[in-house]
C-alpha cells in the first residue's frame, strides 16, 4: 500500500534529512487527504510528526494540520454534535460518511491535545506555532460550529478551546510574557477578548482557590501579563473586528455590548486583586491602575478597597496607590479620611530616591493645590519637606524647592516660614517636632524654614540659587514644576557641560605635583597609591 | 546745423579727451571746476573738491549710447540680434579667458574630422610655432652644441661676416687679402668668405677644447696629489704652524699688544635682553635637537660616523692641531644629561663613578677613535666582554665603569633588553653597589631620547611610553612638551592639546590595569597640569567628555537597572585629576561642577554590596570633603553616604532612632559590611592607609585581615565625619544634618566598642556636634533699598556735536537716516530720468534731421537730374529746331 510504505520512507529517513523536504512532504500529504479520503489514514503521519522534537518539524506539520483541519471544517466534513466515541461509531449504525467525519473529528480532538500540549513546551517557535494553529482552529470552528446550535440564545464560539487555551497560557511553572505579547494580537478581536477575559476569571478563581491564596509570583506575573495586555475599547462604536460573526441578533450578543466587556473586565481584575499579590506585583497593577484599569471598570469605586490597603502598606506602594486614590477622589467622590495626614507621614527621605518621584511630586502638587486646606497643614508639608530636603540629592532639590514656594504663594499665611519679623532678635530652637505624625500638633508655623537657609550653600549653583529666593519675597507667579519633574542628574550634568564658555576657563593656580596632594590632602590623608 | 556743428565738437571733445592722458586733463584748467568751499573744517576730508565735468558728462553720454540709445533702437522691433558668441554676454569672464576659451572651441570644431583616414589633413604640425613640413625643406645647417660655445665671442670678422654692417670692416679685411685674391675671380666674394670664416672658427673652438682639456688634467693631478698629501697635513702641520707662531708671538709690537689688550678690555657691556617665552623655548628646544643629534651621532657609531665623528668631536677651543690632552683634561670634554660636564677630577672613585660612567663612555670613544677606528665595530659587538674587562679596570682604581656609551645607546633602542643586558652585565661582579645600580638606572633614564614627536593618537603616546619608568615616562611627556611648544610651529599648539587628551585616557588605562600603575600616574601629574596651564580649554573638552561618557554610561544603567555600581579606580582618577587641574571652589565651573555631581550621583545611586564598595565609597567622600573644603559648600549626599556607612557598622539594627537615607537599607543583605566578625580585632588594629586599589579587588584571606579592613574604614570614615563636623558648623541646620549621626554614634555605635584611637574621634564628633548653636532668629527677607522719590529737577543733556540729531532713540534715528537716504535716492533717479530722455530727444532730433537732409538731398538730386533731363531736352529740341 502506498501509505504504509511512505510511512516506512519517513520513519527510515534519517535526521540529517531536512525539514524541507518534510515540509514538502507534509503538504502533499495534506493535499492527498483533501482530494480523497483514501488517504484519510496519511493523518497519521502528520500527527506523528506533530510530537516531533525537532521545531522545523513540529511548526510545519502544525501549518499542515492547520491547513487541513481548516479546509474540513469549510467543507464541513467534520463530525458537528455530540461525538459518540471511535469504537462506539465503528460499531453503530453509522453511514461511511458519518463515519469519517467522526473519524476526522477524533483526529482533530487529538490534534488540538498536542497544540495544547505544545503551548507548554520550552521552544518558543513550538509555542508559537502552536498558539498560530490553535487561533485558527478558534476561527475555524467559530466559523463553523461543531455543537448543534439547537437553541437561539447560543451563540457559536469555540469557547472550551479559548478556555484552554488560556489555561495553559496561564502556566504556574514558565513565565509566557512572550507568547502572551504575540497572543495580544488576537486579543484585539472583541469575542476573543471577551471569552479570554471571562476565562481568566475562571482560571484565576480555580488556580488561586486550589492553592488558598497563598503567592504564585510565576503564575500571577503571567496573569498580569495576559491581562496589561487587553486594550480596552472606550466606546460601543470601536467595537467592531470580531472574530466570528453570528448571523442572527449579533447585536443582542454580549461580546458585543461594551458594558458587558466592562462587567467582565472588571470581575477579572477584582478576582485577580483579591489575592495576596507579590509587593513587585502590587507596584506593576498600581502603576498602571489608574489609566487602563479604572476607567474601564463599569464601578470604578470597587477599587477603593484595594487602594487603601495599598495605600497603608507603605513605601513607594503608598505613593503609586496615591495615583489611583486621587483618581477615585477626583472622580467618584471618594471620600477619605485622614488622606492629608498619611500623605504627611509618607513624606521621609526616601521620597526623594524612588523611581517614582515625579509622579509622586505631580500628585501631591494636585493634592495640596487646593485653596481650602488649613494653613497649618500646609506649613507643615512645607517645613516636612524643607527638613527631608537636607539629605535630597539636587534634582529631587529642584523639585523640592519650587514646590514649598509653590505652597507658599498658595496659602500667603503661610509667609512666615521664611519671614517672621515680630519675634526679631531673640533666637530660638526650631521649634518643629520631625517626629509628630500629626500635621496639627507639629508646630511647623512657628518655625522657620532655616533648612533652605542651609540650602543656599548647597554645592549646586542651581539649587543654591534657587534656595536663595527666599531671601527676598517670593514673586506671584507660580513655578512650574513640569520641568523640573522629570529632570535627571544627567541632563543637569549636560546642562554645565553643554555650556558654551565665552571667557577663559579658570584654572587651579596651585601647582599640582603630586595625586593625593591637594584640595587639603583628606586622599591622601586615608589612601595612599600602593 | 548748428546743432550739427556743436555735435561734432562734442564728439571730436570726446575724441580728445580719449586720447588724452588723465592727468593731462586733470592739469587741463578748462577741464576743472573747483567747488569752492565756504569754510575750511580741520579734520575733514572732501572728495568733492575738485570736478572734472566734462570727462563725467562723456562718461554719462557714453553710457547712454550704449545702454539706452541701443535700447531706443531696439524699440517696436520683434527681431533681435543676438551675439552667439561664447561668453559674448558673460561680464563676469575676463576677455582672456573669454579669448581663450573661444579660440579652444575654434580648435575642437575644426579637430572634428571629416574624413577619418585622413590623418594630415586640417593639423599642420609645429615647432615653435613654424611647420614642420616646411622645416623640413630647409637645408640642414648644422646647429651643434658648439654653438653654445662661441656664445660671448664676438671677432671682428664675425660681426662683419654675420651683421652685415660696418661696410669698412668687411673692405678693410679685403683689402687685406687683395693681393691674393686680386688675381682670382671677383666671383667668389662673399659665398667663399663665409665658408672661409667658418673654418676658422672651428680651429680656434679646436684649439681651446684642447686647452680646457689640459686644465682639466693638471687639476685633477694636483687633486689628487693633494689629497695624498691632505691626511699628513691635518695632522703635522698645523703643530708646526702653531710652533711657528709661538715662535712668533714674542717679535709682536709691543704697540700692537697695547692696542689689543685695549681693545678687549671690559667696556661696559650692553647686558642681555630679557628673553621672551619663545625664545626661551626655542633655545629649549635647541638645546634638546643638539642633545639629540650627539646621541644620534654616538648611537650610529663606528662605522657610519667615523669621519663625521673625528670632526664633531673637536671642541669650541680645539686648536686643530692634534693635540691630545690627558685623561684628567678630557673630562671636560664630555657630558651627562645633556650638559657639559665640569666634574671634580680629585673626587674618589666611589661616587664620582655614577656621575661620570657617562664621560668615561665618551672617553672611551674617543680612546677608540684615537687608537683605531675599527675598534668601534667590535666594541659594539661584544661589548659585554668588554664590560666585564671594563670592571677589572674600573677595580683597579681607574675611573672606568662597565656602562659604556655604546651599551647604553644599544639600551636605549631596546628597552626590552637593557634590564637584562644590566643584569647579565652586573651579575657577574657581585662587587656592584647598590649605588652603582641606581646610578645605571640613572644612566639609562640620561640616554633617554631628548626630543619626540607628539604623538599623533592614542595608541602612538602609548607606545612612546611604553615599558618605561614611571619617571621616564614623565621625562619623555615633558620632553614631548617642549619639543613643540605652540611658540615653535603653527601645528604645535593642536598636537600639544591633543596630548593632553591621550595622556588623560592613558592615565585611565593605567587606572584600569591590574594592578593599577598609580606611581606613573603620579608622576604625569605634573605635566598634566602643565599641559592644562599651557591649554586650559583643551583640557576642559577633554575632561568634560570623560565626564559626559560616565554620566551618561551610569544613567543608562540606572535607567536599566535601578542601580549603578560604584565607579571604577579610573573614574575615581579622573575625578581627584578634575581637583588638582581646575578650582574646586567656584560657585559654577563647567568641569568641577559636574564634577561633583558625578559624585554625589554616585553616592546616592550605587548601592554598596562590598567592601570594595565601602572603600570606593569612601575615595569618593575623600574627593567630595576636598571638593567643598575650600568653599565649605554643604553636599548632603556625603552625609547620606557617612551615615549610611556607619550604620553598615552597627551591629544591633533594631529600634533605630534615625532614618538611613537610600542608597543603604535600614536592614538586609548587605547592611552589616563592617560590623566586626569578632571584637577582639579592635585590639591589635593600627591604622593605615588604604590603597586606592582596593576600590577594586581585595584580598582579605582571613576574618582578622577584614576586621582590619572594616576597622580602618570606619576610621576614614568617622575622619570624614568629623572634617564634616567642622566644615558645615556654620550653617543653620547643623543640629539637623548631624541628627542622624548624632544619634548612630551616641546610641548605637558607642565608643567602648571601637579601637582607641577612634574613640577619641568618636567624642570629638560627639562634641562638636552638640556644641554647635541650636538657636536662630526667624527668617526674615532682606531689608531692601528704599526706593528713591522721583527726581523732578531737569535732565540736561549736553550737546557736544552740533548738526547732529540727539535725543532721538535709535530706531528714530534709523528711520530718519532712510528717509534721508530715499530722498537722495529719489532726486537723484530723477536727475537720472530726466537727462535719460534730454539724451532721447536729442537723438530724436538727430534722427530727424538727418532723415530730413537726406530728403533735401535727393530732392534735390532728383530736380537736378529733371533739371538736367529737360536741359537736354531743350537742347534736342533746340537741336531739332536747328
Amino acid at each position: 500500500m502506498a501509505p504504509a510504505k511512505r510511512r516506512n520512507v519517513s520513519s527510515a529517513k534519517t535526521a540529517e534529512q531536512s525539514a524541507k523536504t518534510a515540509k514538502i512532504d507534509l503538504t502533499r500529504k495534506v493535499e492527498s487527504i483533501l482530494k480523497s479520503r483514501k488517504h484519510a489514514n496519511d493523518i497519521f503521519d502528520i500527527l506523528e510528526f506533530l510530537q516531533s522534537d525537532k521545531e522545523k518539524d513540529v511548526v510545519s506539520a502544525v501549518n499542515a494540520c492547520s491547513t487541513l483541519f481548516c479546509t474540513l471544517l469549510e467543507r464541513k466534513e467534520l463530525f458537528v454534535g455530540k461525538l459518540p466515541a471511535e469504537e462506539e461509531a465503528l460499531s453503530g449504525g453509522y453511514s461511511a460518511e458519518e463515519k469519517y467525519r467522526i473519524f476526522m473529528r477524533h483526529r482533530y480532538h487529538s490534534c488540538v491535545e498536542m497544540l495544547l500540549e505544545h503551548l507548554s513546551s520550552e521552544v518558543h517557535g513550538i509555542k508559537e506555532s502552536a498558539l498560530c494553529g490553535l487561533m485558527k482552529f478558534a476561527a475555524g470552528e467559530g466559523q463553523h460550529p461543531l455543537e448543534d446550535l439547537d437553541w437561539s440564545e447560543h451563540y457559536s464560539f469555540p469557547r472550551e478551546l479559548i478556555q484552554a487555551l488560556v489555561d495553559r497560557l496561564l502556566s504556574k511553572t514558565t513565565d509566557n510574557s512572550l507568547l502572551i505579547s504575540r497572543f495580544q494580537e488576537s486579543l484585539e478581536l472583541e469575542d476573543v477578548r471577551y471569552y479570554v477575559m471571562s476565562s481568566i476569571r475562571e482560571n484565576v478563581g480555580k488556580v488561586m482557590d486550589k492553592n488558598k491564596g497563598a503567592v504564585l509570583p510565576i503564575y500571577q506575573n503571567n496573569v498580569f501579563a495576559l491581562m496589561s495586555n487587553i486594550s480596552m475599547p472606550s466606546q460601543e462604536s470601536e467595537l467592531s473586528n470580531f472574530m466570528v460573526k453570528q448571523e442572527a441578533k449579533h447585536e443582542d450578543w454580549k461580546a458585543a455590548k461594551l458594558n458587558e466587556h466592562k462587567r467582565v473586565f472588571e470581575k477579572m481584575w477584582l478576582g485577580f486583586l483579591k489575592y495576596k499579590l507579590p509587593s513587585t506585583m502590587y507596584k506593576k497593577v498600581l502603576v498602571i491602575l489608574h489609566d487602563s484599569i479604572l476607567p474601564h471598570m463599569s464601578k470604578p469605586t470597587l477599587m477603593i478597597d484595594f487602594l487603601t490597603a495599598a495605600y497603608e502598606v507603605g513605601g513607594a506602594i503608598s505613593l503609586l496607590a496615591l495615583n489611583g486614590l486621587f483618581v477615585l477622589i477626583h472622580q467618584h467622590n471618594l471620600d477619605y479620611p485622614d488622606f492629608y495626614k498619611k500623605l504627611y507621614n509618607l513624606l521621609d527621605p526616601s521620597v526623594f530616591h524612588v523611581k517614582y518621584r515625579a509622579r509622586f511630586f505631580h500628585l501631591a502638587n494636585l493634592f495640596l493645590s487646593s485653596s481650602h486646606l488649613p494653613v497649618y497643614l500646609v506649613a507643615a508639608f512645607a517645613k516636612r519637606l524643607a527638613r527631608l530636603a537636607l539629605t535630597a540629592p539636587p534634582t529631587a532639590l529642584l523639585i523640592v524647592l519650587p514646590f514649598i514656594y509653590n505652597l507658599i504663594r498658595r496659602h500667603p499665611s503661610c509667609r512666615v516660614l521664611i519671614h517672621k519679623p515680630s519675634t526679631e532678635d531673640e533666637p530660638l530652637e526650631d521649634p518643629y517636632v520631625m517626629d509628630e505624625e500629626d500635621p496639627v500638633q507639629c508646630c511647623a508655623l512657628d518655625s522657620s524654614l532655616w533648612e533652605i537657609k542651609t540650602l543656599q550653600k548647597h554645592y549646586h549653583p542651581d539649587v543654591a540659587k534657587a534656595a536663595l529666593l527666599i531671601n527676598t519675597p517670593l514673586s506671584e507667579q507660580e513655578d512650574d514644576l513640569s520641568e523640573v519633574l522629570e529632570i535627571t542628574a544627567y541632563e543637569l550634568m549636560e546642562k554645565d557641560l553643554n555650556k558654551t564658555q565665552s571667557k577663559s576657563i579658570p584654572l587651579e593656580f596651585e601647582t599640582a605635583t603630586q595625586l593625593l596632594k591637594g584640595g587639603g590632602g583628606v586622599l591622601g590623608q586615608h589612601f595612599c597609591l600602593d | 546745423k548748428k546743432r550739427e556743428e556743436e555735435h561734432n565738437v562734442r564728439n571730436l571733445a570726446d575724441k580728445v579727451r580719449k586720447t588724452k592722458a588723465s592727468t593731462e586733463i586733470k592739469n587741463n584748467p578748462f577741464e576743472v571746476k573747483i567747488n569752492r568751499k565756504k569754510f575750511d573744517i580741520l579734520g575733514r576730508k572732501t572728495k568733492h573738491d575738485v570736478g572734472l565735468p566734462g570727462v563725467s558728462r562723456s562718461k554719462a553720454i557714453n553710457k547712454r549710447k550704449e545702454t539706452l540709445l541701443k535700447e531706443y533702437k531696439q524699440k517696436n522691433k520683434s527681431s533681435k540680434f543676438i551675439d552667439r558668441r561664447f561668453g559674448e554676454y558673460d561680464t563676469k569672464m575676463a576677455p582672456e579667458d573669454k579669448i581663450l576659451q573661444r579660440f579652444a572651441m575654434e580648435r575642437q570644431r575644426v579637430h572634428d574630422k571629416k574624413d577619418v583616414y585622413n590623418l594630415n589633413e586640417e593639423e599642420e604640425l609645429t615647432h615653435y610655432g613654424q611647420s614642420l613640413a616646411e622645416m623640413e625643406k630647409f637645408n640642414d645647417i648644422v646647429n651643434s652644441d658648439d654653438e653654445s660655445e662661441e656664445k660671448g665671442l664676438l671677432s671682428a670678422e664675425l660681426t662683419a661676416s654675420h651683421f652685415g654692417g660696418g661696410g669698412g670692416l668687411l673692405t678693410k679685411k679685403t683689402s687685406g687679402n687683395q693681393q691674393e685674391e686680386e688675381g682670382s675671380q671677383r666671383a667668389k666674394s662673399r659665398q667663399e668668405l663665409i665658408e672661409e670664416l667658418i673654418q676658422k672658427s672651428k680651429q680656434e673652438k679646436r684649439e681651446r677644447q684642447v686647452q680646457k682639456e689640459e686644465a682639466q688634467e693638471l687639476t685633477e693631478k694636483l687633486d689628487q696629489d693633494w689629497k695624498n698629501i691632505q691626511a699628513l697635513m691635518v695632522k703635522k702641520t698645523p703643530k708646526t704652524e702653531q710652533a711657528n707662531k709661538q715662535e712668533e708671538k714674542p717679535k709682536l709690537d709691543e704697540y700692537d699688544m697695547m692696542v689689543r689688550e685695549l681693545g678687549f678690555e671690559m667696556k661696559a657691556q650692553p647686558s642681555e635682553k630679557m628673553k621672551t617665552p619663545e625664545e626661551l623655548a626655542r633655545e629649549e628646544r635647541e638645546k634638546l635637537q643638539k642633545l639629540e643629534a650627539d646621541r644620534l651621532r654616538r648611537m650610529l657609531g663606528g662605522e657610519a660616523g667615523d669621519s663625521a665623528q673625528t670632526q664633531s668631536h673637536m671642541s669650541a677651543d680645539d686648536l686643530n692641531d692634534g693635540f691630545i690632552l690627558d685623561k684628567a683634561d678630557k673630562k671636560t670634554l664630555a657630558y651627562q644629561d645633556g650638559k657639559w660636564n665640569i666634574g671634580d677630577e680629585s673626587e674618589g672613585d666611589g661616587d664620582d663613578e655614577d656621575a661620570e660612567e657617562e664621560e668615561d663612555g665618551e672617553e672611551e670613544d674617543s680612546e677608540a677613535e684615537e687608537g683605531d677606528g675599527d675598534d668601534d665595530d667590535d666594541e659594539d659587538e661584544d661589548d659585554e666582554g668588554e664590560e666585564e674587562g671594563e670592571e677589572q679596570e674600573d677595580s683597579s682604581g681607574e675611573e672606568e665603569d662597565g656602562h659604556s656609551d655604546l651599551d647604553s645607546e644599544q639600551e636605549s633602542e631596546d628597552e626590552e633588553g637593557k634590564q637584562e643586558n644590566k643584569e647579565t652585565g652586573a651579575k657577574p661582579k657581585k662587587s656592584l653597589s647598590k649605588e652603582e645600580m641606581k646610578a645605571q638606572q640613572e644612566a639609562a633614564k640620561a640616554e633617554l631620547p631628548y626630543t619626540f614627536t607628539a604623538p599623533e593618537t592614542f595608541s602612538d603616546l602609548k607606545d612612546l611610553l611604553h615599558g618605561h619608568t614611571p619617571d621616564n615616562q614623565r621625562l619623555i611627556v615633558a620632553r614631548t612638551q617642549k619639543c613643540n611648544h605652540p611658540s615653535l610651529g603653527v601645528g604645535n599648539k593642536l598636537k600639544l592639546q591633543k596630548l593632553f587628551g591621550f595622556l588623560l585616557e592613558y592615565i585611565g588605562e593605567l587606572a584600569t590595569r591590574s594592578p593599577p600603575e598609580l606611581t606613573a600616574i603620579d608622576k604625569l601629574i605634573p605635566e598634566l597640569y602643565a599641559l592644562c596651564q599651557m591649554f586650559p580649554e583643551a583640557a576642559c573638552k577633554s575632561l568634560q567628555s570623560v565626564l559626559i561618557d560616565a554620566g551618561h554610561s551610569m544613567e543608562e544603567i540606572l535607567e536599566v537597572k535601578g542601580h549603578a555600581g560604584f565607579p571604577a579606580l579610573d573614574m575615581l582618577i579622573y575625578l581627584k585629576v578634575t581637583a588638582l587641574l581646575f578650582p574646586t571652589s567656584d560657585f559654577r565651573h563647567p568641569v568641577t561642577t559636574p564634577a561633583l555631581l558625578y559624585i554625589s550621583q554616585a553616592l546616592t545611586r550605587c548601592p554598596v554590596r562590598s567592601l570594595q564598595d565601602v572603600t570606593s565609597g569612601l575615595v569618593l567622600c575623600c574627593l567630595a570633603v576636598e571638593y567643598v573644603s575650600f568653599s565649605k559648600r554643604f553636599v548632603p549626599e556625603l552625609i547620606n553616604f557617612l551615615a549610611g556607612t556607619l550604620h553598615l557598622a552597627v551591629k544591633d539594627k533594631t529600634s533605630l532612632g534615625y532614618t538611613v537615607v537610600p542608597p543603604f537599607r535600614p536592614s538586609g543583605k548587605h547592611s552589616d559590611l563592617l560590623v566586626l566578625s569578632d571584637s577582639e580585632s579592635c585590639k591589635g588594629w593600627s591604622k593605615k592607609n588604604l590603597p586606592l586599589s582596593a576600590t577594586q579587588r581585595l584580598d582579605l584571606k582571613n576574618d582578622l585581615d577584614r576586621d582590619n579592613h572594616r576597622l580602618t574604614c570606619l576610621s576614614a570614615c568617622l575622619d570624614l565625619v568629623k572634617r564634616c563636623c567642622l566644615l558645615y558648623k556654620d550653617l543653620t541646620s547643623f543640629p539637623h544634618i548631624f541628627q542622624p549621626i548624632k544619634t548612630l554614634l551616641s546610641k548605637h555605635l558607642s565608643a567602648q566598642t571601637l579601637p582607641e584611637p577612634l574613640q577619641e574621634v568618636h567624642n570629638e564628633i560627639l562634641e562638636a556636634i552638640s556644641s554647635a548653636p541650636v538657636t536662630h532668629s526667624p527668617l526674615v527677607f532682606e531689608r531692601k533699598k528704599p526706593i528713591p522719590l522721583k527726581l523732578l529737577t531737569p535732565k540736561i543733556v549736553e550737546v557736544l556735536d552740533y548738526g547732529k540729531k540727539h535725543g532721538s532713540t535709535r530706531e528714530e534715528r534709523e528711520k530718519e537716516r532712510l528717509k534721508h537716504k530715499y530722498k537722495k535716492e529719489f532726486k537723484g533717479a530723477l536727475r537720472e530720468i530726466r537727462k535719460d530722455s534730454r539724451f532721447l530727444a536729442r537723438e530724436k532730433l538727430n534722427e530727424i534731421m538727418s532723415s530730413d537732409a537726406e530728403r533735401k538731398r535727393k530732392v534735390k538730386e532728383l530736380l537736378g537730374s529733371l533739371a538736367t533731363q529737360e536741359g537736354e531736352w531743350k537742347a534736342l529740341k533746340r537741336k531739332k529746331k536747328k
